[in-house]
């Protein structure tokens, strides 16, 4: 099985901040063949279209999966109602997520607020080896610190009113790292800047992209986004190449 | 069980549940749910005499009960589909169909040639594409039109061909008689109705293309109504579909008129859609004694 639709039971939920949540759910399968990066299409009554979430814990020996996520609107709003007990219909795991290579490389996982949910898992099995670089609006909205610390990983914040860690964004605080691969997710400006930055110093960058999704497995071509390719530029999908692609190969448009 | 054959144009169905095209890729990606033989058939994505790189981004937006989009007939082009595409859909044990578009007759004709020459089962000439700026709906939209792109392509079209008919004009009915008397031996029905969504923040359509096609529940009613208006005008078989979502959606069509049906933007809420209809229509059909489906075609009792 690579992904099938399943009625997973909610374990567990917590509220992390004013608008995010984070939800456990007892996935079987889908949770056995999940990889860090990689998301779920979350089914919402009465709406045509699943919402995309991306995989941020991966749990096989209670085979569970974590979502963290933030009301953006009527779906994830509805998300944030749940309780545990109840059922989510999920179509899991979906896409090629990170490629982690060899974990005793010194990585630097980059997030951008809701983008840091699914560095997580991916930077687990780096341990000491990984940074994280988390930028977050104030330190109201901070998430997942303490989740990284368990991973083992060193963990840096960087706040745009200086409330907590740096004050700026996380590319200045890259600035005096030295690493050899970076991973990052978040709002567009900031993957810019980090895919900017991995080539000046010429280290290899995966970044995670987002764009609307119907189907979520590749057939609609929906989820459409620019890619380079041995010179040629294409559109490809993000529910099937990506989420998450190597950023030389991402085509910045607009 | 009751008897869930049909058979449009000469090709017989196991079942009138056929996946709507561009809804369903080559079929690959759906193989992972179930086999596809437990459908009728495969309408193939849209394809074009050359690839298509399709429209940027973004692509979709949510609508009441249902959806837009402006994919633009992203496709690998008809050589490629022959060759990587129809040998593996071959053996998938079910019915496929080539959805065709083009900018010219010519294009539509040497496409029908090429097809001809394959294993394909049927052609569905799609001339109601709202999402390019020459799929194929100018020749769609007048009487004239569908008549001769029918008719030029028919010469050249050595399998049973179907005609896509766009809702995005006056008179249905016309339309698909235009296509009837130009050689077509089946209709389908219906495309996408053409809409736009805005963003209020940044006042600006949802949609890179601005607009895009409706398509998913909010289209049943006004397909529905269009097929049966074509059913009372026509004597080929019309393969219905926009908004099926349940199976009771289902028998609502077969009763408008429809021999067939397609299930398209369902598949993005329930891949598992279209195994569950066909499962509620047999039910249906054994606990009203009805022997088989084709028995419900165009049985609305008009008022
Ligand atoms: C691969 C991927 C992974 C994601 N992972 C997460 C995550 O881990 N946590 C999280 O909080 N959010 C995540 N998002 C964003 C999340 O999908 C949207 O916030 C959500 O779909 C909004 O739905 P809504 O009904 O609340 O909002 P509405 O604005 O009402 O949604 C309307 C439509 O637009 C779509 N849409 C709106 N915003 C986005 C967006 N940013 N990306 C894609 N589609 C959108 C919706 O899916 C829906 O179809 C991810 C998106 C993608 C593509
Ligand atoms: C994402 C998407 C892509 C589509 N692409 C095509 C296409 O390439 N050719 C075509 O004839 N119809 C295309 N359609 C239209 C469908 O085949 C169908 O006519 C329409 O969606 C109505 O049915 P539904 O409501 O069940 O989806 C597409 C529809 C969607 C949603
Ligand atoms: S959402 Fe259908 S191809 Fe990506």
């Amino acid at each position: 099985m690579k992904y099938d639709v399943m009625l997973c039971k909610i374990t567990e939920k917590k509220q992390l901040t004013g608008d995010v949540f984070d939800l456990t759910v007892e996935a079987g399968p889908l949770a056995e063949a999940a990889r860090p990066g990689q998301f779920a299409q979350i089914y919402v009554p009465g709406k045509t279209l699943r919402r995309p979430i991306s995989i941020c814990g991966i749990d096989r020996t209670t085979k569970t999966l974590r979502f963290v996520f933030q009301i953006r609107g009527e779906g994830t709003a509805w998300l944030a109602e749940t309780k545990t007990g109840d059922s989510l219909d999920i179509l899991a795991p979906l896409g090629t997520g990170y490629d982690l290579g060899d974990t005793r490389r010194k990585a630097v996982f980059v997030g951008g607020g809701i983008g840091v949910p699914p560095l997580l898992e991916a930077a687990k099995p780096f341990g000491e080896n990984a940074t994280a670089v988390l930028g977050f609006r104030d330190k109201g909205n901070v998430i997942l610190k303490e989740d990284f610390e368990k991973n083992g990983n060193r963990v840096q914040i960087a706040t745009d009113d200086g409330s907590c860690g740096h004050h700026g964004l996380v590319t200045d605080l890259l600035k005096d790292l030295d690493f050899d691969i970076i991973f990052a997710c978040g709002p567009t400006p900031m993957l810019k800047a980090v895919c900017k930055l991995a080539a000046e110093r010429k280290v290899p960058c995966q970044i995670s992209l987002e764009e609307r999704m119907a189907c979520g497995i590749g057939a609609c071509l929906g989820c459409a986004c620019r890619l380079r390719k041995d010179g040629r530029e294409y559109y490809g999908h993000v529910c099937k190449d990506g989420p998450v692609f190597a950023s030389e190969n991402v085509v910045w448009e607009g | 069980m009751a008897d869930l054959k049909v058979t449009v144009a000469g090709v017989e169905l196991q079942n009138p549940l056929i996946a709507a095209s561009g809804t369903f890729g080559f079929g690959r990606e759906f193989a992972e749910f179930y086999p596809l033989r437990t459908l009728g058939g495969i309408s193939c994505k849209g394809i074009t005499l050359k690839e298509r790189p399709g429209n940027p981004p973004p692509r979709i937006a949510e609508t009441p009960g249902g959806m837009l989009n402006a994919v633009g007939l992203q496709n690998p082009g008809v050589d490629h589909f022959i060759k990587k595409d129809l040998p593996w859909l071959r053996e998938q044990g079910t019915a496929v169909i080539a959805n065709i578009a083009g900018n010219t007759p010519e294009e539509y004709c040497e496409m029908a040639e090429k097809l001809s020459d394959t294993s394909i089962d049927m052609i569905e000439m799609n001339i109601s594409c709202p999402n390019v700026k020459q799929g194929g709906v100018q020749f769609g939209t007048s009487c004239t039109g569908v008549e001769s792109i029918t008719a030029a392509v028919r010469k050249h079209c050595q399998k049973p061909l179907m005609v896509k008919l766009s809702p995005n004009v006056s008179d249905i009915s016309e339309i698909a008689a235009a296509a009837e008397s130009a050689g077509a031996d089946a209709i389908s029905m219906i495309n996408t109705l053409t809409g736009m969504r805005i963003d209020i923040q940044t006042r600006r359509p949802i949609i890179r293309n601005n607009t895009g096609g409706l398509s998913g529940s909010a289209l049943l009613p006004v397909a529905v109504r269009m097929v049966n208006q074509v059913y009372r005008r026509v004597k080929i078989p019309i393969v219905g579909m926009g908004g099926i979502s349940k199976w009771q959606d289902a028998v609502e069509m077969l009763l408008a008129g429809a021999s067939a049906l397609q299930i398209g933007t369902v598949l993005f809420s329930d891949p598992y859609a279209p195994v569950k209809i066909a499962s509620g229509l047999n039910e249906y059909l054994d606990r009203n004694r009805i022997a088989k489906v084709s028995d419900l075609t165009g049985q609305v009792q008009l008022w």
